[in-house]
């Protein structure tokens, strides 16, 4: 593996309801691993993955957002959030967990625009 | 043009593991090369050998596994999705001490560099299911 390609993953499942959270996580990671370029791009109802303060024992789920603090060191710097996905939900990027770069359409527009593969979960 | 396949959806449930099935019989036809079929989630189930469907309805695995022999195709299943849903093949049934081994002939067990490496060798990845 070595050719590097440009992989976004669009992310718009909230966690808990399917096992898609943690299966998305899993592509961008695998993919970060071999050392591709990942975009992990969170949008409609996948932007309360990022949420802070998880407590999911109760439903005897894994706490999902836990490893999302682990994306630098996979070499994943930056997480994009579809601001317009935020305030339909009555959030801002301070409820977060993690540090994201909260971004209009027209950027991820061009985020997927610069794409080699585009996977939406 | 190099195409690989991404297949979310269980034959049982979704229309979109046949729309895939669909895909690759077009794709073939149109003179493209499918590089790989990754099944991921519940597109795993695509594998189970045990899967028995109604005489008036279309065996999907069975169709897939027709397909598989007879383009030579590479199909990996995910190894995490597989064996949460019990699609196991005769070494790692021995490994969890199962009972059985359930992965049909002409697909095999793998993991997500699989799908990584078919990213990046392919002209197009495209996926059905969601």
């Amino acid at each position: 593996m070595s050719k590097n390609k440009v992989i976004s993953l669009i992310i718009r499942q909230a966690p808990y309801g399917s096992s898609r959270a943690k299966a998305t996580l899993d592509m961008a990671l695998s993919a970060a691993v071999f050392e591709q370029s990942v975009q992990l791009i969170f949008m409609d109802d996948g932007v309360f993955q990022l949420l802070a303060k998880q407590d999911p024992a109760a439903i005897g789920a894994k706490n999902t957002s836990a490893a999302l603090t682990a994306l630098p060191l996979y070499g994943i710097e930056t997480v994009y959030v579809a601001s317009e996905s935020l305030q339909q939900r009555g959030l801002a990027a301070e409820d977060l967990s993690i540090s994201a770069r909260v971004s209009g359409w027209q950027e991820i527009s061009a985020l997927l625009h610069r794409s080699d593969t585009v996977i939406s979960l | 043009m190099k195409i690989s396949v991404v297949i979310y959806a269980a034959p049982a449930d979704q229309q979109a593991n046949a729309s895939a099935l669909h895909f690759c019989r077009a794709a073939l036809a149109a003179g493209h090369q499918i590089y790989r079929l990754f099944f991921y989630e519940q597109g795993v189930n695509t594998a189970n050998e045990l899967s028995v469907f109604p005489q008036d309805e279309s065996h999907l695995s069975q169709q897939w596994q027709t397909l598989i022999k007879e383009n030579k195709l590479d199909a990996v299943v995910c190894v995490a999705s597989a064996l949460k849903r019990g699609i196991l093949n005769a070494e790692e049934a021995r490994r969890y001490e199962k009972s059985a081994k359930t992965l049909a002939s002409g697909f095999e067990i793998s993991g997500l560099g699989q799908w990584v490496d078919a990213c990046i060798h392919s002209d197009r990845v495209v996926s059905f299911g969601s």
